[in-house]
């Protein structure tokens, strides 16, 4: 692929008017030189200054006490760290609870994440006539925004006026359960919710990687007398296994990134229980001003999201061998 | 397109499967199309009808007074967000384009000194959640005077790395024959990358920009901590505006509700297979 500039080199060398030529090509050469970096320069600049300069930010935030509305912001060292860590200081609850709620979310969904849309992809990946319809069709609520998908969902489960109550009435259930405002039904619905609006993309990425899956391995199954479990087990499970840890590491990400849905939905009730590491993130660093410790959180957040991930990996690699 | 799996050996006749089969993508297609049916029916009727208990399932009266009320509403200026949010996800989607394609083009088919090292780097910020330098940025955008404009809700997303990523990959995976014939020919880089490259990634290109109006087009964390003005609201902090002011007045929330759906529901129909391979082929990678 880097052949071509070789190519295009020489080329220039090519021989007659001899001063010309020497000039041409040498005015050639720093262009070429300079190009693959001329090409990169726009997105560099974007990269710079949204993707760079905030990691470089949040670690200088993150030892000030930045207060947006006050002129003087001091050093303070690893103070915002020592606070979210010592159980007498003034954020220590709400901080926690913010890590509970996000704890308590991303265990409960993403099983579900991970099985519910496996087993859509599994009925999917079969010749039917309408096949391409149903697969738009379970991934239709997953291109519609939070700020929709919330508002709908507060309304489907308001205890009095929402659907689900009276659906659940007809059918003789009781028909008078608070969804939104008290525990446990406040996460069934955030993760009743989350599971509904997102398994599509999840169902698309598996269905990607089972058509990758070889037919042969499957006629071989059979031919050793293999049952339909036999074959998920040894045939489709270790053939998805990249995709699996794919959707395991990303969903794992999104569950603990979640923040419209309780922002919406249950909008941190019952008192703040729902109320998510991401939520109290950006209160404290651009409601309350405190955008020092935000940015301690922040980053202590980040750290903790990476020692899960790397976990996922870890647990997956053994599983290989 | 697709390699079916072989079908199952159960014993049941091939029939009674099919209806099996059937019966089941039916009542699945229910779960997911019954709520966004619910939207639309809700926002046709009137307030009292919605108060109704049971509910009605068809809009009696058919009712307009939910649009009614987001069109003309001055507290609210509804089709201002619309066209807010229209021309946000439009603009973001072109800067990606043109600034992603340049760098993926860079990355993947030219050599140079720091290629490595730039691209792990960009790579590697893939790697932190970005509502982790949600702080941060806030400080950066304040700085450029950006809050309540346009630009912040345009341009820091475009920062993105995904796709660079994504069309570096596509870049890579077309045959070096193409440019080398160009080069012959006399083409320079700019030529090779404007009129061999871009139009033979087509595909990948109209993916990248269907799924970065998508992504624009919903964002809802940023928006509401940047734009505070009526006027400069997109349609997500609107939403949660609206919500505030009409509390359980589904008609009219749903009616906004409805009016952010359409054009993204549109697209999806429009440009389905764009975004399905898009996302397969981010599952791809991992």
């Amino acid at each position: 692929m880097a052949d071509v500039i070789e190519v295009g080199a020489a080329r220039g060398d090519a021989p007659p008017p001899a001063a010309n030529a020497v000039r041409r090509s040498a005015s050639a050469g720093r262009t070429r030189r300079a190009t693959p970096y001329l090409f990169l320069a726009p997105y560099l600049v974007l990269f710079g200054v949204f993707g760079l300069l905030p990691i470089v930010l949040g670690v200088w935030l993150s030892v000030h006490q930045w207060d947006f509305q006050l002129p003087n912001r001091p050093f303070v060292g690893l103070d915002n760290y020592k606070q979210l860590f010592s159980s007498d200081s003034a954020v220590y609850g709400d901080w926690w609870q913010s890590v509970r709620a996000t704890a308590i979310f991303t265990v409960l969904s993403v099983p579900l994440l991970v099985v519910v849309p496996l087993g859509l992809a599994l009925l999917l990946n079969r010749s039917f006539p309408g096949r391409t319809f149903f697969r738009a069709i379970y991934f239709a609520p997953y291109v519609l925004g939070v700020a929709v998908i919330g508002l709908l969902w507060r309304f489907l489960l308001d205890a009095n006026l929402g659907l689900v109550n009276r659906i659940l009435g007809v059918v003789g259930l009781p028909s008078d359960t608070p969804w939104v405002t008290n525990m446990p039904w406040a996460w069934i619905s955030l993760v009743g919710v989350t599971v509904w609006w997102t398994s599509g993309f999840n169902a698309v990425i598996y269905l990607a990687g089972l058509q990758d899956i070889s037919p042969e391995l499957y006629e071989a199954a059979r031919m050793d007398g293999a049952n339909a479990w036999q074959r998920f087990r040894n045939v489709t499970l270790p053939g998805l296994r990249p995709v699996l840890l794919f959707v395991i590491t990303t969903t794992v990400l999104a569950s603990a990134n979640m923040f419209g849905q309780s922002f919406l939905i249950t909008q941190g009730t019952p008192g703040t229980e729902t109320r998510t590491v991401v939520w109290f993130i950006v209160e404290e660093g651009l409601r309350n001003n405190n955008a020092g410790r935000a940015a301690a959180m922040s980053i202590v957040f980040a750290l903790l999201l990476a020692v899960v991930s790397i976990a996922n990996f870890r647990l997956f690699r053994y599983k290989e061998d | 397109m697709t390699t079916p799996t072989p079908p199952t050996t159960d014993g049941s006749t091939p029939g009674v499967r099919r209806v099996g089969l059937y019966a089941t993508l039916v009542a699945l297609a229910l779960i997911f199309l019954v709520p966004l049916l619910w939207m639309v029916i809700t926002s046709l009727k009137t307030y009292t009808a919605a108060q109704q208990i049971p509910p009605s399932w068809l809009p009696n009266p058919l009712a307009g007074y939910g649009y009614e009320q987001i069109l003309n509403n001055s507290a609210n200026p509804v089709l201002r967000w619309f066209l807010n949010s229209m021309l946000a996800a439009t603009l973001h989607s072109a800067l990606v384009l043109v600034t992603a394609s340049m760098a993926a083009y860079s990355l993947a088919r030219l050599k140079f000194r720091g290629r490595g090292v730039t691209f792990a780097l960009i790579v590697g910020t893939l790697f932190i959640p970005p509502t982790s330098l949600i702080i941060p940025n806030f400080l950066i955008v304040d700085q450029l005077n950006w809050i309540d404009t346009l630009a912040v809700v345009v341009v820091p997303g475009a920062a993105s790395a995904f796709g660079v990523f994504f069309l570096r990959q596509f870049f890579l995976s077309l045959p070096n024959e193409l440019e080398e014939a160009a080069t012959l020919d006399g083409a320079n880089q700019w030529q090779i990358f404007y009129k061999v490259v871009l139009p033979l990634s087509r595909p990948a290109l109209a993916t990248l920009a269907v799924l970065s109006f998508l992504t624009n087009w919903n964002d809802f964390l940023w928006p509401i901590f940047v734009l505070f003005s009526p006027e400069q609201l997109t349609l997500p902090p609107g939403l949660g505006l609206l919500q505030g002011s009409y509390v359980t007045d589904y008609p009219v929330i749903m009616a906004g509700a409805v009016l952010a759906s359409l054009p993204v529901l549109i697209l999806f129909v429009l440009a389905q297979r764009h975004i399905i391979q898009g996302v397969s082929r981010s599952g791809l990678k991992g």
